[in-house]
């Protein structure tokens, strides 16, 4: 391996390893956010101490992880001049804005309303207090929509032209920077997917104080049906962004939809596999289970319809792109796909029984249901995580789908080198291992402990 | 005026914003383990600086963004040259960040102790790398025709750069020793006033060595981007008038004369600057500037609406946060932990 191979792998591992931490907090802060904003709203508009407990709780679980979440945003801040300058400077022009918008609409309010809300209690008007959370909310939303635009960029570029000279892609239309199709279907997936991390995690909990007897019953119930309501239209808002994005994928990157599917020929109708092991050197299925016409119809809401496979993609790519291997992991996209898709399902279900569970008001659960309830908690994050990772390496070997390869964006070998970039790892890692560490501690005195210890 | 300028004067605000405003917090961290051991009164100082210093700290993320999106090969070159210090400094920051709220989230006193040194680490450590950086922006450090960094870690440890690193270490912590002295009552505010007075004699002394060592290290006051007149010279009168306005007890004048030796200083550094952004020790012609190294006019007039329209907005509403929470903060009173 020489060394500038060397620093790609470590680069992107880092990168990896950085992003994937930091969004286990992002989704659940940005729901339990919106989740406390709803039940401070709650206290104010009806008085009821109950309410006000409420808030506390969840509000003690919202700001630990929020704690860690912002803290590793820092990283995500910086890395891209850090491991990434060649990527900097050829996508500035455009990544830049939305970045620097993100910092100026979103971080701001988010941190000043925080701490109004934290150290406010005594300070301010109920209602402007209910208010400073709600700002948050609004403010962790923002950060989450301007950070797409910006990942949008890299997925489906729009609203540029190459600069003279073709060194580097310049803005010259925000609209169609703003309006790109993949925002308005990644945005609306993300946020519905922090609802439904909130929601699960609600359910999750409420249903363990409820199932070990508890003398708040009442106050665990209102979370439970609170929660439930939550991880339902959460639920049901990520099924339906997520089926219009792969829609629109098949515009954009069809090469993601194809490694995702394991869809190595173009299909007419194309067949949906529920089951694949594959041969990714021979490009060919070593064993597969497959349900026809299935994948057209959700790719077109028809029976019909050709959805473009593995190997004339990449013939058409070597043709507009030139020689080049522009096949992603194969392997990574496909289970990536499952495990989120899989996750969404088993969501849905559960969430439906707990739906169910709160219009019948019955709360004493049989151990399986409890136990389902419980165990369930861990989902979001799967799914969370999967989508991320099939977004990023679905998207390979593009860093700028069509305008730069992952490999010509990190910083040199001879500015970062690769012994810099494993210091660099390891501190990383073992901070995050720690901080893994403490926040599930807390995590788990603070969601185990009476409603009135968090005052 | 250009709109590269225009962003040279918003990035240089930013960052003013940011020594003012997490100086003092800096500076708070720093002395909270010397201000008391007993743990309530401990909460107390870090009460002064709860609700700020995370509202703080996002001046430093928006100036780094700001250098993204307005001169994308400062970024790139500034951040991947620092590359080392900066997973340092990151690591302080994650380790103070966390520290404040997950202090009070367990009663064991290890855990406490644990976090409190966190606070003064993660507090120490960004204050004396933001000096050493600044330092080596200003002097110089070795970037080729193709702005990348020739240099290793060794090349950013100088004895210019170690000074301007001490000088800031000490002046954050005077400025957050004042503030604490403004923000609480009886013994602490004893205590902070008696930093404030032992900080300021070393914190002065350091600031007029920089200075001179700048006239000789540095082409600052040679190449004069734009002349800064005077400016200097009065952030220098302002520091050495705190040690007066500390006897009479007047902290909030104190404060303000900190915080205008702090951001004349930073205001200085960039005036030399200009229009250059980072200066290359091999060749003039390789330095950044805000020409070579800048986006489009679109994009830059874009986020200048933007800029322009919320910083205004930001400004009013975190006074607003701090008018909320002017009051002292005493430990006899009820404290959100």
């Amino acid at each position: 391996m020489n060394d500038s191979m060397d620093t790609l792998f470590l680069a992107r591992s880092q990168f990896a390893f950085t992003s994937i931490f930091h969004f286990f907090f992002i989704p659940l802060t940005l729901g339990l956010s919106i989740f406390t904003a709803i039940l401070e709203t709650a206290y104010v508009r009806t008085g009821k101490e109950k309410y006000r407990q409420l808030t506390k709780f969840w509000g003690t679980l919202f700001l630990i992880n929020f704690a860690v979440g912002v803290v590793t945003g820092i990283v995500m801040e910086f890395q891209f001049g850090m491991n990434w300058s060649q990527y900097s400077r050829f996508v500035g022009d455009i990544f830049g804005v939305p970045i620097a918008i993100e910092t100026l609409l979103a971080f701001f309010i988010e941190s000043t309303f925080l701490g109004l809300w934290i150290f406010g209690w005594d300070r301010l008007p109920k209602a402007l207090h209910a208010a400073s959370i709600w700002i948050v909310a609004f403010g962790s939303t923002m950060s989450a929509f301007w950070i797409l635009v910006a990942n949008s960029f890299m997925q489906s570029p729009t609203g540029y032209t190459m600069a003279t000279g073709g060194t580097r892609p310049e803005l010259v239309d925000i609209m169609a920077l703003l309006l790109n199709h993949n925002v308005w279907q990644q945005f609306p997936h993300v946020l519905a997917g922090g609802i439904v991390t909130a929601g699960f995690l609600v359910i999750a909990i409420s249903a363990w104080h409820l199932g070990k007897g508890t003398i708040e019953q009442n106050a665990f119930e209102t979370s439970l049906k609170f929660g439930a309501i939550f991880a339902f239209i959460g639920t049901i808002l990520v099924i339906l962004a997520g089926h219009s994005q792969m829609q629109n994928l098949l515009k954009t990157q069809p090469m993601k939809v194809a490694a995702a599917e394991a869809l190595w020929e173009s299909e007419n109708p194309a067949s949906f596999s529920l089951f694949t092991i594959g041969d990714e050197e021979g490009l060919k299925d070593v064993f597969s289970i497959r349900v026809p016409k299935l994948l057209s119809f959700l790719a077109y809401n028809s029976f019909e319809g050709e959805v473009r496979g593995i190997k004339n993609l990449q013939k058409e790519y070597e043709k507009r792109y030139g020689p080049g291997d522009y096949i992603p992991s194969i392997v990574t996209a496909y289970w990536s796909f499952r495990f989120m898709v899989g996750g969404g399902t088993l969501m849905l279900f559960i969430s439906l029984i707990a739906l169910y569970k709160v219009i019948k008001e019955s709360y004493t659960f049989s151990p399986l249901v409890r136990s389902l309830l419980f165990w369930s908690m861990p989902l979001p994050w799967i799914a969370n995580t999967s989508g991320w990772i099939l977004a990023e390496m679905g998207r390979q070997p593009w860093l700028v789908f069509g305008l730069l390869k992952t490999e010509q964006g990190i910083s040199p070998a001879t500015v970062v080198s690769s012994t810099e970039l494993m210091i660099s790892l390891a501190v990383f890692i073992t901070l995050y291992a720690a901080l893994a560490v403490t926040d599930l501690f807390l995590m788990k005195k603070y969601a185990s402990a009476s409603i009135n210890s968090a005052e | 005026m250009d709109v590269q300028t225009l962003w040279f004067i918003l990035i240089a605000f930013l960052f003013i914003g940011f020594f003012v405003l997490e100086g003092f917090d800096f500076g708070v961290g720093i002395l909270l383990p010397f201000m008391s051991c007993n743990d309530r009164e401990r909460r107390t100082v870090i009460n002064t600086i709860g609700p700020f210093w995370d509202g703080n700290e996002v001046w430093l993320i928006t100036a780094a963004s700001g250098m993204f999106a307005a001169f994308p090969d400062w970024y790139a070159t500034l951040f991947s040259a620092l590359y080392l210090p900066i997973v340092i400094m990151i690591a302080a920051l994650i380790f103070r960040g966390v520290a404040f709220e997950f202090r009070s989230k367990h009663d064991k006193p290890a855990w406490r102790n644990f976090w409190d040194w966190s606070i003064f680490w993660g507090s120490l450590i960004p204050a004396l790398l933001w000096g050493i950086a600044l330092a080596n922006f200003i002097r110089g450090i070795p970037v080729d025709g193709s702005m990348n960094y020739t240099g290793g870690l060794l090349n950013l440890v100088n004895p210019y750069a170690l000074l301007c690193g001490i000088t800031s270490l000490l002046i954050f912590t005077l400025h957050g020793a004042i503030f604490l002295a403004l923000k609480t009552t009886a013994l602490l505010q004893e205590k902070a006033m008696s930093f404030a007075r032992k900080l300021w004699a070393p914190a002065t002394l350091l600031c007029i060595l920089f200075m001179a060592f700048t006239r000789t290290e540095t082409d600052l006051f040679l190449h004069l981007g734009i002349n800064p007149g005077i400016i200097p010279v009065f952030s220098v009168l302002a520091l050495v008038s705190v040690i007066f306005l500390l006897k009479k007890n007047a902290a909030g004048w104190a404060f303000a004369m900190t915080s205008v030796a702090i951001a004349f200083s930073t205001i200085t550094i960039f005036m030399g600057l200009y229009p250059r952004l980072l200066v290359s020790s091999l060749n003039p012609a390789w330095n950044l500037t805000i020409y070579n190294s800048s986006a489009s006019d679109y994009s830059l007039g874009l986020v200048s609406v933007v800029a322009l329209i919320f910083i205004p907005v930001i400004l009013i509403y975190q006074g607003w946060s701090y008018w909320v929470f002017r009051q002292r903060v005493t430990a006899d009173s009820e404290l959100e932990y």
